[in-house]
């Protein structure tokens, strides 16, 4: 099931509503990576709210997402991981390590709006 | 036959006297587990079907009774078994069935592919605490993640998991 990308002013807002197999994974993956470009964002929301599995697979797929958006010059952050989620994610020995996460939507906004601004602060010439 | 104290006993005539063949012989008669009846076979052979495999064991699992935690664990143990056997087998199947001993109800998830199988088995299940280092097997995790694990692998002939989880 494909993944809907909303865009909201210079940022793009992914909901994950469904399971995903790794093909919807890598397509997600390949559709952000693009619009960032296309849509000159500064930042990506992944919501996985619905997700009630986070395997290694996709773990591994949203820290290349967060990687390859650095890359173009974005931020990402990932929100809406469950508790039990969270708990296996530990048990398999998974932690995102170096990918900005959230509690939620919300929360993952105000990540975005404080990282951006100061980042527009550090890219200004003394 | 005729008890001591004379009264005529229930007892039919002794099985020895029957003509083999006669429709009193025994037969044997199995007796269908409920665990058997409920077991669930998915195929796998895509990863759509890696997704099937997991809805299939949290449903299984949640009927046992477990907890959302458990839930959770069992499903994505089923998610790393499964994507071993797409990754490394193309297709095979995943086996889940709500199983019981004395103390508790479980489920019994079995792995099972005929594909290249496995050289070392110490080794997929030692490689470090990251799942995308090393063979990326992932076992450690699915070991970690289930309360009793065993492994039986043959190069060239294939590979079985079988992962138990109890209820506490």
């Amino acid at each position: 099931m494909e993944v809907p990308i909303l865009k909201q002013h210079h940022y793009l807002i992914a909901t994950v509503q469904a399971a995903l197999t790794d093909a919807d994974l890598l397509h997600l993956r390949d559709a952000l990576v693009q619009r960032v470009g296309k849509f000159r964002s500064r930042g990506v929301i992944v919501d996985v709210t619905a997700l009630d599995v986070l395997d290694s697979f996709a773990s591994r797929t949203l820290r290349d997402i967060a990687h390859m958006i650095r890359l173009r010059g974005a931020d990402t952050v990932i929100v809406g991981i469950q508790p039990e989620v969270a708990f296996a994610m530990i048990q398999l020995g998974l932690n995102l390590e170096g990918v900005a996460t959230a509690l939620d939507l919300e929360e993952g906004l105000a990540f975005l709006d404080k990282q951006t601004e100061s980042r527009a602060v550090q890219g200004r010439p003394a | 036959m005729v008890p001591p104290n004379g009264q005529p006993s229930d007892e039919i005539l002794p099985r020895s006297s029957e003509t083999p063949g006669s429709r009193l012989s025994p037969v044997p008669i199995r007796i269908e587990t409920r665990s058997e009846r409920d077991e669930i076979r998915v195929p796998i052979g895509s990863d759509l079907d890696i997704v099937k495999a997991r809805q299939e064991g949290r449903r299984v699992a949640g009927n046992v009774g477990f907890s959302l935690t458990d839930l959770v664990l069992v499903a994505t143990a089923i998610s790393e078994l499964a994507r071993n056997i797409v990754r490394y087998a193309r297709k095979g199947e995943i086996a889940i069935r709500p199983i019981t001993n004395s103390a508790h109800n479980g489920i019994e998830i079995i792995a099972r592919d005929e594909g290249p199988g496995i050289k070392d088995i110490e080794q997929v299940l030692q490689v470090g605490f990251s799942t995308s280092a090393g063979l990326g097997l992932g076992l450690p995790g699915v070991r970690r993640l289930m309360d009793e694990f065993e492994i039986q692998s043959k190069l060239g002939q294939g590979t079985t998991v079988i992962t138990k989880k109890w209820k506490s």
